[in-house]
Protein backbone atom coordinates (compact mmCIF):
# COMPACT_ATOMS: atom_id res chain seq x y z
CA UNK A 1 0.00 0.00 0.00
CA UNK A 2 2.52 2.70 -1.02
CA UNK A 3 -0.44 5.28 -1.59
CA UNK A 4 -0.39 5.58 2.10
CA UNK A 5 3.29 6.71 1.74
CA UNK A 6 2.18 8.88 -1.00
CA UNK A 7 -0.57 10.18 0.65
CA UNK A 8 1.09 11.33 3.46
CA UNK A 9 3.61 13.05 0.94
CA UNK A 10 0.72 15.20 -0.52
CA UNK A 11 -0.40 16.15 2.82
CA UNK A 12 3.22 17.66 3.92
CA UNK A 13 3.02 19.57 0.01
CA UNK A 14 -0.27 21.06 0.99
CA UNK A 15 0.02 21.77 4.59
CA UNK A 16 3.15 24.12 3.25
CA UNK A 17 1.76 25.51 0.45
CA UNK A 18 -1.15 26.63 2.67
CA UNK A 19 0.87 27.73 5.13
CA UNK A 20 3.22 29.79 2.25
CA UNK A 21 -0.06 31.18 1.37
CA UNK A 22 -1.43 32.33 4.90
CA UNK A 23 -4.60 30.14 4.40
CA UNK A 24 -5.82 28.58 7.51
CA UNK A 25 -7.77 25.55 5.71
CA UNK A 26 -7.50 23.41 2.94
CA UNK A 27 -10.84 23.18 1.06
CA UNK A 28 -10.07 20.96 -1.92
CA UNK A 29 -7.04 19.28 -3.36
CA UNK A 30 -6.85 18.82 -6.98
CA UNK A 31 -4.41 16.20 -8.50
CA UNK A 32 -3.52 14.98 -11.94
CA UNK A 33 -2.71 11.24 -12.28
CA UNK A 34 -1.80 9.61 -15.29
CA UNK A 35 -3.62 6.16 -16.37
CA UNK A 36 -0.08 4.95 -16.66
CA UNK A 37 1.27 5.39 -13.07
CA UNK A 38 1.62 3.45 -10.42
CA UNK A 39 -0.71 5.35 -8.11
CA UNK A 40 -3.90 3.55 -7.60
CA UNK A 41 -6.47 6.46 -7.72
CA UNK A 42 -9.53 4.28 -5.26
CA UNK A 43 -6.41 3.72 -2.74
CA UNK A 44 -5.29 6.97 -2.49
CA UNK A 45 -8.71 8.25 -1.58
CA UNK A 46 -8.75 5.60 0.64
CA UNK A 47 -5.84 6.87 2.08
CA UNK A 48 -5.77 10.39 1.92
CA UNK A 49 -8.26 11.35 4.90
CA UNK A 50 -5.69 9.15 7.34
CA UNK A 51 -2.76 10.89 6.04
CA UNK A 52 -5.07 14.47 6.40
CA UNK A 53 -6.09 14.17 10.37
CA UNK A 54 -5.00 16.58 12.55
CA UNK A 55 -3.47 18.66 9.54
CA UNK A 56 -4.63 22.43 7.62
CA UNK A 57 -5.78 19.20 5.16
CA UNK A 58 -8.56 17.36 7.38
CA UNK A 59 -12.14 16.99 5.56
CA UNK A 60 -10.79 18.53 1.98
CA UNK A 61 -11.48 16.85 -0.99
CA UNK A 62 -9.53 15.12 -3.16
CA UNK A 63 -10.54 15.74 -6.44
CA UNK A 64 -8.05 13.21 -9.17
CA UNK A 65 -8.33 13.76 -12.61
CA UNK A 66 -7.13 11.05 -14.98
CA UNK A 67 -4.29 12.31 -17.89
CA UNK A 68 -4.97 9.39 -20.39
CA UNK A 69 -1.98 8.05 -22.16
CA UNK A 70 -2.13 8.07 -26.37
CA UNK A 71 -1.05 4.62 -28.12
CA UNK A 72 0.34 4.60 -31.76
CA UNK A 73 -0.30 0.97 -33.16
CA UNK A 74 2.67 0.19 -34.91
CA UNK A 75 0.34 -2.89 -36.83
CA UNK A 76 -2.07 -0.48 -38.32
CA UNK A 77 -1.26 2.83 -37.17
CA UNK A 78 -4.32 3.57 -35.33
CA UNK A 79 -4.14 6.36 -32.41
CA UNK A 80 -6.34 5.20 -29.38
CA UNK A 81 -6.81 6.08 -25.43
CA UNK A 82 -4.97 3.90 -23.60
CA UNK A 83 -6.06 2.65 -20.34
CA UNK A 84 -2.66 0.45 -18.78
CA UNK A 85 0.32 -0.49 -20.52
CA UNK A 86 -1.04 -4.25 -21.91
CA UNK A 87 -3.97 -2.50 -23.74
CA UNK A 88 -3.98 -3.68 -26.97
CA UNK A 89 -4.97 -1.49 -30.07
CA UNK A 90 -8.69 -1.09 -30.26
CA UNK A 91 -8.63 -1.96 -33.71
CA UNK A 92 -6.59 -4.40 -35.06
CA UNK A 93 -5.78 -5.99 -31.44
CA UNK A 94 -2.23 -4.50 -32.03
CA UNK A 95 0.12 -4.72 -29.03
CA UNK A 96 2.65 -3.07 -28.01
CA UNK A 97 1.63 0.41 -28.72
CA UNK A 98 3.95 3.51 -29.01
CA UNK A 99 3.03 5.81 -26.04
CA UNK A 100 2.59 9.06 -25.27
CA UNK A 101 1.60 11.29 -21.91
CA UNK A 102 0.04 9.21 -19.09
CA UNK A 103 2.86 9.35 -16.78
CA UNK A 104 1.63 12.67 -14.92
CA UNK A 105 1.57 12.94 -11.19
CA UNK A 106 1.00 16.34 -10.32
CA UNK A 107 -0.67 18.44 -7.45
CA UNK A 108 -2.14 21.48 -9.94
CA UNK A 109 -3.64 23.36 -7.09
CA UNK A 110 -5.42 23.90 -3.49
CA UNK A 111 -8.41 25.77 -2.79
CA UNK A 112 -8.26 27.38 0.67
CA UNK A 113 -9.90 29.57 3.20
CA UNK B 1 -18.86 14.19 5.78
CA UNK B 2 -18.77 17.60 7.49
CA UNK B 3 -17.24 19.62 4.99
CA UNK B 4 -15.14 21.63 7.10
CA UNK B 5 -13.57 19.41 9.59
CA UNK B 6 -13.66 15.94 8.61
CA UNK B 7 -15.25 14.60 11.46
CA UNK B 8 -17.79 12.25 9.77
CA UNK B 9 -14.52 10.23 10.26
CA UNK B 10 -14.16 8.29 14.01
CA UNK B 11 -14.30 10.58 16.57
CA UNK B 12 -10.54 12.38 16.98
CA UNK B 13 -12.18 15.54 19.34
CA UNK B 14 -9.49 17.11 21.00
CA UNK B 15 -7.07 16.40 18.12
CA UNK B 16 -4.23 19.38 17.56
CA UNK B 17 -5.32 21.12 14.83
CA UNK B 18 -8.78 19.37 14.17
CA UNK B 19 -10.34 22.82 15.51
CA UNK B 20 -11.53 25.58 12.72
CA UNK B 21 -12.33 28.82 13.07
CA UNK B 22 -16.15 28.63 13.45
CA UNK B 23 -16.10 25.84 16.15
CA UNK B 24 -13.91 23.29 17.77
CA UNK B 25 -15.21 19.56 18.00
CA UNK B 26 -15.87 19.66 21.94
CA UNK B 27 -18.13 22.46 21.45
CA UNK B 28 -21.03 20.05 19.94
CA UNK B 29 -19.85 16.75 20.11
CA UNK B 30 -19.79 15.93 17.10
CA UNK B 31 -23.41 16.48 15.49
CA UNK B 32 -22.88 19.04 13.55
CA UNK B 33 -25.36 18.61 10.30
CA UNK B 34 -26.53 22.17 11.29
CA UNK B 35 -23.85 24.02 10.01
CA UNK B 36 -23.00 22.54 6.56
CA UNK B 37 -24.70 25.10 5.55
CA UNK B 38 -22.67 28.27 7.00
CA UNK B 39 -19.49 27.07 5.58
CA UNK B 40 -20.89 27.05 1.80
CA UNK B 41 -20.87 30.47 1.95
CA UNK B 42 -17.42 30.90 2.80
CA UNK B 43 -15.07 32.56 0.30
CA UNK B 44 -11.96 30.37 -0.75
CA UNK B 45 -9.01 31.36 -2.49
CA UNK B 46 -7.35 29.13 -5.50
CA UNK B 47 -3.16 28.50 -5.05
CA UNK B 48 -1.92 27.20 -8.28
CA UNK B 49 0.66 24.20 -6.90
CA UNK B 50 2.40 22.94 -10.05
CA UNK B 51 4.46 20.73 -7.78
CA UNK B 52 5.06 16.73 -8.68
CA UNK B 53 3.36 14.33 -6.40
CA UNK B 54 6.60 12.91 -5.26
CA UNK B 55 8.17 15.78 -4.85
CA UNK B 56 9.56 15.27 -1.36
CA UNK B 57 10.82 11.79 -2.51
CA UNK B 58 12.25 13.35 -5.98
CA UNK B 59 14.31 15.77 -3.98
CA UNK B 60 16.07 13.01 -1.82
CA UNK B 61 16.71 11.13 -4.67
CA UNK B 62 18.50 14.29 -7.11
CA UNK B 63 20.53 14.49 -3.54
CA UNK B 64 21.49 10.63 -3.37
CA UNK B 65 22.06 11.19 -7.34
CA UNK B 66 24.50 13.97 -6.08
CA UNK B 67 26.35 12.02 -3.27
CA UNK B 68 26.99 8.92 -6.18
CA UNK B 69 27.94 11.44 -9.03
CA UNK B 70 30.60 12.87 -6.64
CA UNK B 71 32.40 9.80 -5.92
CA UNK B 72 31.71 8.55 -9.28
CA UNK B 73 29.74 5.46 -7.66
CA UNK B 74 27.21 3.91 -10.14
CA UNK B 75 24.04 3.31 -8.12
CA UNK B 76 21.51 0.00 -8.92
CA UNK B 77 18.19 -0.71 -7.76
CA UNK B 78 17.51 -3.90 -8.18
CA UNK B 79 13.29 -4.51 -8.37
CA UNK B 80 11.93 -7.83 -8.20
CA UNK B 81 9.16 -9.86 -6.21
CA UNK B 82 9.87 -11.80 -3.32
CA UNK B 83 11.76 -14.88 -3.66
CA UNK B 84 13.42 -14.03 -6.93
CA UNK B 85 16.31 -14.30 -6.87
CA UNK B 86 17.97 -10.82 -6.01
CA UNK B 87 20.16 -11.71 -3.03
CA UNK B 88 22.00 -14.88 -4.95
CA UNK B 89 22.60 -12.81 -7.77
CA UNK B 90 23.78 -9.85 -5.51
CA UNK B 91 26.62 -12.75 -3.42
CA UNK B 92 27.74 -14.26 -7.18
CA UNK B 93 28.06 -10.83 -8.44
CA UNK B 94 29.72 -9.00 -5.67
CA UNK B 95 32.28 -12.52 -5.95
CA UNK B 96 32.61 -11.91 -9.22
CA UNK B 97 33.23 -8.18 -9.21
CA UNK B 98 36.01 -8.41 -6.37
CA UNK B 99 37.93 -11.30 -8.51
CA UNK B 100 37.70 -8.34 -11.35
CA UNK B 101 38.97 -5.80 -8.41
CA UNK B 102 35.74 -3.76 -8.38
CA UNK B 103 34.84 -1.90 -5.50
CA UNK B 104 31.00 -2.10 -4.45
CA UNK B 105 28.83 -1.44 -1.31
CA UNK B 106 25.52 -2.55 -0.98
CA UNK B 107 22.11 -1.48 0.63
CA UNK B 108 19.94 -4.29 1.62
CA UNK B 109 16.07 -3.03 1.73
CA UNK B 110 13.94 -5.42 3.51
CA UNK B 111 10.57 -5.53 5.73
CA UNK B 112 12.40 -7.49 8.62
CA UNK B 113 15.24 -9.07 9.81
CA UNK B 114 18.72 -8.22 8.63
CA UNK B 115 19.19 -11.62 6.72
CA UNK B 116 20.69 -11.17 3.53
CA UNK B 117 22.54 -8.39 4.66
CA UNK B 118 24.36 -11.08 6.68
CA UNK B 119 24.78 -13.15 3.79
CA UNK B 120 26.00 -10.06 1.69
CA UNK B 121 28.78 -9.54 4.75
CA UNK B 122 30.14 -12.77 4.19
CA UNK B 123 31.10 -11.62 0.53
CA UNK B 124 33.11 -8.99 2.25
CA UNK B 125 31.31 -5.89 0.57
CA UNK B 126 30.17 -3.03 3.35
CA UNK B 127 26.75 -3.28 3.42
CA UNK B 128 23.90 -1.01 5.48
CA UNK B 129 20.37 -2.70 6.33
CA UNK B 130 17.45 -0.83 5.66
CA UNK B 131 14.60 -2.36 7.85
CA UNK B 132 10.93 -0.80 6.50
CA UNK B 133 8.99 -2.15 8.89
CA UNK B 134 5.24 -1.77 7.51
CA UNK B 135 6.88 -0.01 4.16
CA UNK B 136 6.66 -2.34 1.22
CA UNK B 137 9.58 -0.10 -0.30
CA UNK B 138 12.30 1.84 -0.30
CA UNK B 139 12.45 5.81 -0.22
CA UNK B 140 14.97 7.96 -1.18
CA UNK B 141 14.95 9.76 2.21
CA UNK B 142 15.58 5.87 3.46
CA UNK B 143 18.26 5.48 1.61
CA UNK B 144 19.87 8.93 2.06
CA UNK B 145 19.77 7.79 5.94
CA UNK B 146 21.73 4.26 5.41
CA UNK B 147 24.11 6.29 3.06
CA UNK B 148 25.18 7.89 6.53
CA UNK B 149 26.72 4.58 7.28
CA UNK B 150 28.20 3.45 4.44
CA UNK B 151 31.46 4.48 2.23
CA UNK B 152 30.92 4.63 -1.04
CA UNK B 153 32.96 3.48 -3.17
CA UNK B 154 35.06 5.55 -5.67
CA UNK B 155 35.01 4.55 -9.17
CA UNK B 156 32.65 1.77 -7.89
CA UNK B 157 29.34 0.29 -7.87
CA UNK B 158 26.65 0.35 -5.01
CA UNK B 159 23.34 -1.85 -5.15
CA UNK B 160 20.30 -0.93 -3.44
CA UNK B 161 18.25 -4.00 -3.16
CA UNK B 162 14.38 -3.05 -2.63
CA UNK B 163 12.19 -4.63 -0.82
CA UNK B 164 10.36 -7.83 -2.83
CA UNK B 165 7.87 -6.19 -4.25
CA UNK B 166 6.90 -5.38 -8.09
CA UNK B 167 4.21 -2.58 -7.87
CA UNK B 168 4.85 -0.63 -4.85
CA UNK B 169 8.79 0.47 -5.54
CA UNK B 170 8.33 1.69 -8.89
CA UNK B 171 7.29 5.47 -8.76
CA UNK B 172 10.11 6.20 -6.14
CA UNK B 173 13.28 7.02 -7.46
CA UNK B 174 15.94 6.62 -5.16
CA UNK B 175 18.47 8.64 -6.94
CA UNK B 176 20.22 5.64 -8.95
CA UNK B 177 21.54 5.62 -12.13
CA UNK B 178 20.26 1.94 -13.34
CA UNK B 179 17.05 0.19 -12.23
CA UNK B 180 16.99 -3.59 -13.13
CA UNK B 181 14.22 -5.27 -12.85
CA UNK B 182 14.70 -9.02 -12.09
CA UNK B 183 12.09 -11.76 -13.07
CA UNK B 184 12.94 -15.72 -12.27
CA UNK B 185 12.02 -18.37 -14.58
CA UNK B 186 10.27 -19.95 -11.40
CA UNK B 187 7.97 -17.14 -11.45
CA UNK B 188 5.99 -18.12 -14.62
CA UNK B 189 6.35 -16.04 -18.07
CA UNK B 190 3.31 -13.72 -17.41
CA UNK B 191 5.23 -11.86 -15.04
CA UNK B 192 5.55 -8.96 -17.24
CA UNK B 193 2.34 -8.40 -18.48
CA UNK B 194 0.81 -8.57 -14.98
CA UNK B 195 3.44 -5.94 -13.35
CA UNK B 196 3.60 -4.50 -16.31
CA UNK B 197 4.94 -1.05 -15.29
CA UNK B 198 7.93 -2.65 -13.37
CA UNK B 199 9.29 -3.93 -16.22
CA UNK B 200 8.28 -0.49 -18.37
CA UNK B 201 10.63 1.76 -15.74
CA UNK B 202 13.21 -0.45 -15.70
CA UNK B 203 17.06 0.25 -17.76
CA UNK B 204 17.77 -3.25 -17.95
CA UNK B 205 15.48 -6.42 -17.17
CA UNK B 206 17.10 -9.47 -15.75
CA UNK B 207 15.57 -13.29 -16.28
CA UNK B 208 16.93 -15.00 -13.62
CA UNK B 209 17.47 -19.12 -12.64
CA UNK B 210 17.80 -19.98 -16.53
CA UNK B 211 19.13 -23.36 -15.08
CA UNK B 212 15.39 -24.25 -13.59
CA UNK B 213 13.97 -23.98 -17.62
CA UNK B 214 14.33 -27.86 -18.23
CA UNK B 215 11.94 -28.06 -15.52
CA UNK B 216 9.43 -25.28 -15.15
CA UNK B 217 6.78 -24.28 -18.09
CA UNK B 218 8.35 -21.15 -18.24
CA UNK B 219 7.98 -19.81 -21.97
CA UNK B 220 11.26 -17.51 -22.52
CA UNK B 221 9.71 -16.13 -26.02
CA UNK B 222 6.57 -15.28 -24.62
CA UNK B 223 8.60 -13.59 -21.78
CA UNK B 224 11.11 -11.76 -23.80
CA UNK B 225 8.26 -10.76 -26.33
CA UNK B 226 6.36 -9.16 -23.19
CA UNK B 227 9.50 -7.52 -22.30
CA UNK B 228 10.14 -6.00 -25.36
CA UNK B 229 6.86 -4.86 -25.81
CA UNK B 230 7.07 -3.04 -22.48
CA UNK B 231 10.41 -1.61 -23.02
CA UNK B 232 12.51 -1.96 -26.25
CA UNK B 233 15.29 -0.50 -24.87
CA UNK B 234 16.08 -2.06 -22.23
CA UNK B 235 18.60 -4.76 -22.35
CA UNK B 236 17.53 -8.10 -21.23
CA UNK B 237 20.16 -10.73 -19.19
CA UNK B 238 19.23 -14.20 -19.23
CA UNK B 239 21.09 -16.36 -16.78
CA UNK B 240 21.53 -18.36 -13.68
CA UNK B 241 23.97 -17.16 -10.56
CA UNK B 242 24.06 -20.74 -9.74
CA UNK B 243 25.51 -21.79 -12.41
CA UNK B 244 27.04 -19.13 -13.60
CA UNK B 245 25.75 -19.06 -17.04
CA UNK B 246 25.11 -15.72 -18.62
CA UNK B 247 26.56 -14.10 -16.03
CA UNK B 248 29.46 -12.71 -18.20
CA UNK B 249 27.67 -9.97 -20.24
CA UNK B 250 25.97 -9.25 -16.99
CA UNK B 251 28.90 -7.97 -15.30
CA UNK B 252 30.48 -6.51 -18.43
CA UNK B 253 27.51 -4.86 -18.71
CA UNK B 254 27.24 -3.41 -14.66
CA UNK B 255 30.78 -2.32 -15.61
CA UNK B 256 30.79 -0.57 -18.81
CA UNK B 257 31.42 3.34 -18.68
CA UNK B 258 27.61 4.93 -19.86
Amino acid sequence: MHELSIACGLVKTAVNEAERHGASRVVSIELVLGALTGVEPEALSFCFPMAAAGTTCAGAELKIEIEAAKGRCGRCDATSEVRDLMSPCPHCGGWPLGLEGGREMRVRALEVT
Amino acid sequence: MCGTCGCGKPDEAGTAGHVHESHAHDEHGHSHGHHGHEHATQTTTLIQVGQALLAENDRFAAQNRGLFDARKTRCFNLISAPGAGKTTLLEKTLEALRARSVGCAVIEGDQATDLDARRIAKTGVPVVQIETGRSCHLDAHQVQHALEDITLPAGGLLFIENVGNLICPTEFQLGEHERVTIVSVAEGHDKPAKYPLAFRTATAVVIAKTDLLAHVDFDLAEARRLVRGLNPNAPVFELSARTGEGMDRWLSWLQSPR
